[in-house]
């Protein structure tokens, strides 16, 4: 059935090449968007439980924004608006970036940044999750009210949250399918230029389903192995082992 | 920026809002059949029934595992080519774009919907499939008057939740060039060159729309949790 990949295509290559390069951008989106995502969203969600009014208004607006337009009008918000709307010079320049780039770029700001607000709210669960006495401990210990987040509430949270953060890596990969509609040409777009090269739609398509499936796969074995990996030792939801200690000998005693 | 005309957008707001209606009914369409085709999967799920439930288990983790988009592209081609052998015809039926989305989201959204009630079903305490059967119920009653009233009532908020994002999701159907909000705005846009006017006014649109209705879910979140 998958011959097709090793048929020639019209650019000289084979279309299992075509294919191939799909996958790199894909795979490319998926792994710059969650960059952002997770940094953008740690932060947003971290905002968002501060004490105070200004930054966690800030953060929520943020979230409300992020996460309530389409995806797909986002994307044409970044493509089409975004250099209408920057200064002219600024504007000019990202219309006029390199064809892959100047299509891959909004394409990995607008997926990071729509990811962020998902991932945000995750993060605010996980720390509204934490019982209080954490922070409390933290700040009767003297720390800094900036080292009680980063050193005692965030790295608790994140663990905890490492379940609900697997959906979102899942979700970012499958978005990247969106970025077809303002030209990158990642897995989906491929499977349908190649389907419309050669007419052979159900194998063009199959190969690429394949693809995602596989993708899925090595995403949810990567998070399993994460979460086991960095469990905390009081969690007793995974391995009850301590990770970080090394186990205890007899003769140390 | 050149500056921005709100005539256009005054003038073709009767097309805009053709679109958003395509958009509510696909929606709407989406989410009873998705709930009523999720419910059957979860239950042979949740029943173990043989062959079924373990066609119905993949069937959800296959279609959750790949992009909505590339689900419509399989639909759109392979509809036809089912129908054309359900019918026996030589030749594939061609269905059209509209009926392509309403089927792939009804069928997509399953899934989605199915996961929910599945992780409700398994919510729900043992002590009431003991009583039901204590109170001689057959299977087929403990489910429709015991079991399933309980399930929904405890998945309301993240079916309601997940509805929104079904919502959003129908501007997808832009990739098969149907005609809903964001199809009308970019049709109009690419027609008067007005791309900024019409891409921020729907997505003001959507956002107005999708954050009212996830204030009211919080809203019954909140509500069902005193209880």
């Amino acid at each position: 059935m998958f011959e097709l990949l090793s048929q020639p295509a019209p650019d000289g290559g084979t279309y299992g090449k075509w294919l191939l390069s799909g996958l790199t951008w894909t795979m490319a989106l998926a792994i710059a968007g969650w960059a952002i995502a997770f940094a953008v969203g740690v932060a947003i969600g971290t905002g968002r439980c501060l004490s105070g009014r200004t930054i966690p208004a800030i953060c929520r607006v943020y979230v409300e924004i992020f996460r309530n337009i389409p995806l797909l009008v986002q994307m044409f918000l970044w493509y089409f608006v975004l250099p209408e709307l920057l200064p002219p010079n600024l504007g000019d320049w990202l219309k006029q970036l390199a064809p892959p780039w100047g299509n891959f770029l909004p394409a990995v700001l607008c997926l990071g940044l729509y990811t962020a607000s998902r991932v945000a709210e995750q993060v605010r669960a996980g720390i509204e999750a934490l019982p209080p006495g954490q922070k409390e401990a933290a700040i009767a210990l003297g720390l800094h009210p900036r080292h009680v987040q980063y050193y005692v509430i965030v790295p608790q949270a994140l663990r905890l949250l490492i379940p609900s953060l697997t959906s979102e890596v899942m979700g970012i990969y499958k978005n990247t399918s969106v970025a077809l509609t303002i030209g990158v040409m990642e897995l989906t777009a491929q499977a349908r230029q190649i389907s419309e090269m050669t007419f052979q739609t159900f194998p063009a398509f199959a190969a690429v389903t394949i693809t995602y499936l596989v993708l899925a796969l090595i995403v949810w074995a990567g998070m399993t192995w994460l979460e086991h990996h960095l469990a905390a030792p009081t969690s007793t939801a995974c391995d009850p082992r301590p990770v970080f200690l090394p186990p205890v000998k007899e003769e140390n005693r | 920026m050149n500056n921005f005309d709100v005539s256009f957008i005054l003038d073709s707001l009767p097309y805009l809002l053709k679109g958003l209606q395509f958009s509510l009914i696909l929606t709407a369409v989406a989410f009873s059949c998705g709930i009523a085709l999720g419910t059957i999967l979860a239950l042979l799920v949740h029943l173990r029934v043989p062959v079924l439930g373990l066609i119905a288990k993949t069937y959800v983790a296959l279609i959750r595992s790949i992009p909505l988009i590339m689900v419509l592209f399989w639909f759109f081609f392979l509809v036809p080519l089912f129908l054309g052998w359900l019918s026996g015809a030589s030749r594939p039926v061609p269905v059209g774009a509209t009926w392509t989305a309403f089927i792939t989201f009804a069928l997509f959204e399953a899934a989605y919907y199915c996961e929910i009630i599945r992780v409700g079903l398994r919510a729900v305490p043992k002590g009431q499939f003991e009583a039901a059967a204590a109170l001689s119920l057959n299977p087929c009653a403990t489910y429709l008057h015991v079991i399933l009233p309980q399930v929904f009532r405890a998945t309301v908020p993240i079916i309601l939740t997940q509805t929104i994002i079904l919502f959003q999701d129908t501007s997808l159907v832009y990739v098969l060039s149907l005609t809903d909000l964001l199809g009308a705005a970019s049709k109009l846009a690419q027609i008067s060159g007005r791309l900024t006017e019409f891409y921020l006014t729907i997505a003001l649109i959507y956002l107005v729309i999708c954050f009212g209705a996830s204030q009211l879910v919080w809203r019954l979140r909140k509500k069902t949790k005193l209880q």
